[in-house]
């Protein structure tokens, strides 16, 4: 039986829908159970405890469905001509395990853009897109840049590896500080990497593992050897400088409207010129989406928007919330997550962009008008 | 009706438990025939001891169908979610000591840390395409500490038993177990993480919060706890025993 606020969470997700069709999506659907292996290669570990996880005597491990972007990713690399525009509605599946009375199932309506040609115009549909459709609920839109802060990674005047590390934990904002402090040279060298450093000298890797023991396991003597020589190099290079680690952390903290962060950015990029082609990619962005009626003066931009969502997003990020409504979760939100394609398509990269409606939030915030 | 105490219904855990209470003046005792997994309390009406395997009684107190119980903090920890709501720790007991540790390879000299282990991970996943494997069965506890020290690219397998040999069996990379000599470690060619203690595991004696006691067995209740020389429950108004 349909409760009134099941009747209008229905009713919202069709309008929805079919706004989405009407914008040109192809309607698909997706099976509610889903292989687990590949939604825990690409989203670690932490997707068991935020997904309901079944086993199938068979099969093996199963899934409910925790959101419709990797099946419809999947399909799209089967049989998928581009440009495509998909839309989709259903039910997903999220373990709450401290919130008794969050959702464990609810209804998502989405949208995901394949477009390779221009990335900017591709961003800018979809965020105008949901900015329509969700524009007589007075929201607070909010965006970032994931690409931003992966080029001033990549800008900083260090080794490789601890590049990689860092972007590597982008998404784990502890853990990226500890990390930074480490690189920066604001916190010691551990007492064992130092003893392995100095051994290290002054024996072959292979020695000092033959002579710990017995090897076990899959984890080779030349993987250890690798590492170790990583260590090595790290021990030589000088710390990332205090200056280039300020201006990381300028360019993590900005908070400002659109047009004020990409001024503000664009004047950090003096001291960080590989900045500036993602800036170019930020300014084009903007442009196609002021040419699509957007008001980007009153667009926030937050650096760090996205970092505490699951590794997914590598581009612009968005979300729209209900400011007077603490109680209800994120109304929507979306992004481009081209390094996702990537990873499912074996190196076939498919730029890609959209974003999901919760229709219950959206019934929920009407029914209190 | 009658108050639930949960004890192990074998082994050295149920030898301890009921030395433990022994020790306090209260003797358990289990019904004529030893086969039967039920018991009283000697010199006590209204208690009734359910012999249950340790691995359950966690879940028997979260759902309050036992007031009372002795189980390892590890299990209570690893099997009730949110457990400080939910059930309360009495007191610690002394006995059945183990700690649930992160163990890699000896011959792994570049890992120390979790810190390591977190390198470690990312360098085997992209020279062998799949996350580290760390094998376990307390799967909350290692992912919950996993996360909050901001190791990733790894994954957990299930190990029911023997989780040191898989290791050498190449089902996984590393282990997260229970140790209390680390002998096993040992003779498995494997080594404990500076800091990769999880959790210092013992039996407690354990109360549900969930478990609504009548005026008559919260008398009961009072009495037991009293004789075992332990405070009383502050728990709620109405959930309290």
């Amino acid at each position: 039986m349909l409760t009134p606020s099941n009747a209008r969470t229905k009713s919202e997700a069709d309008r929805l829908f079919a706004a989405f069709v009407a914008a040109g999506a192809e309607p698909v659907e997706a099976a509610a159970l889903q292989p687990a292996e590949t939604l825990l290669d690409l989203y670690g570990e932490d997707i068991r405890a935020r997904a309901y996880v079944t086993h199938d005597p068979l099969v093996g491990e199963m899934m409910l469905r925790p959101d419709f972007t990797v099946p419809v990713v999947q399909m799209h690399m089967h049989n998928g001509a581009e440009p495509a525009r998909y839309t989709y509605q259903g039910p997903v599946w999220r373990k709450q395990p401290t919130e008794r009375d969050r959702a464990r199932e609810y209804l998502q309506v989405g949208f995901e853009l394949f477009d390779r040609s221009n990335p900017a115009k591709a961003d800018a549909e979809v965020f105008s897109l949901f900015s329509r459709v969700l524009q007589h609920l007075n929201l607070r839109a909010a965006s970032g840049d994931m690409g931003i802060l992966m080029a001033a990674i990549e800008g900083l005047d260090t080794m490789e590896q601890r590049k990689a590390a860092l972007k590597r934990h982008i998404w784990r904002p502890q853990r990226f500080r500890q990390l930074l402090d480490r690189f920066g040279g604001q916190s010691p060298v551990p007492d064992t990497r130092q003893a392995l450093l100095v051994a290290a000298e002054k024996t072959p890797v292979a020695d000092l593992c033959a002579a710990a023991g017995q090897h076990v396991g899959l984890r080779s003597i030349s993987d250890v050897s690798a590492r170790v020589a990583t260590l090595v190099d790290d021990a030589r290079t000088p710390p990332i400088s205090a200056e280039q680690v300020n201006l990381l952390e300028d360019i993590l903290n900005i908070r400002e409207k659109s047009p004020a962060a990409l001024a503000h950015l664009r004047a950090l990029a003096c001291d960080m010129p590989p900045l500036t082609p993602a800036l170019d990619k930020m300014e084009a962005r903007l442009d196609a989406m002021s040419a699509r009626q957007i008001d980007v003066d009153a667009l926030d931009f937050e650096a760090s928007y996205g970092r505490t969502t699951m590794e997914y997003y590598d581009g612009f990020v968005f979300g729209f919330f209900a400011e007077t409504r603490d109680d209800l979760p994120l109304i929507a939100s979306g992004g481009r997550y081209d390094a996702m394609t990537a990873v499912l398509g074996r190196g076939r990269s498919i730029p890609a962009v959209g974003g999901v409606i919760r229709p219950a939030a959206i019934a929920s915030l009407l029914e209190a008008l | 009706m009658t108050i639930k105490l949960g004890i192990p219904s074998k082994g050295r855990l149920q030898d301890k438990t009921f030395e433990w209470f022994q020790a306090r003046g209260v003797t358990l005792q289990r019904s004529d025939s030893t086969r039967e997994y039920a018991g009283s309390v000697k010199g006590m009406e209204g208690i009734d001891l359910v012999l249950l395997s340790a691995g359950e009684i966690p879940q028997e107190l979260a759902a309050g169908r036992i007031h009372l119980g002795v189980t390892g903090t590890d299990l209570i920890h690893e099997r009730i979610v949110r457990w400080q709501d939910r059930v309360e720790i009495l007191g610690l007991m002394g006995f059945g000591h183990a700690d649930l540790v992160v163990a890699v390879p000896k011959t792994w000299v570049d890992v120390e840390t979790l810190d390591d282990l977190d390198a470690a991970a990312a360098q085997f996943r992209a020279r062998h395409g799949f996350r580290l494997r760390i094998a376990t069965k307390y799967h909350n506890l290692v992912r919950d500490f996993l996360r909050a020290h901001g190791v990733a690219d790894y994954q957990l397998v299930d190990s029911q038993g023997a989780t040191e040999g898989t290791v050498k069996n190449l089902t996984a990379e590393a282990i997260a177990d229970i140790t209390s000599t680390g002998d096993t470690l040992e003779a498995n060619h494997l080594k404990v993480l500076s800091d990769g203690l999880i959790h210092q595991s013992q039996a407690a004696l354990v109360a549900s919060v969930s478990a609504e006691p009548s005026t008559a067995e919260r008398a009961t209740l009072t009495t037991l706890l009293d004789r075992l020389g332990l405070p009383m429950r502050t728990t709620s108004e109405g959930s309290a025993c």
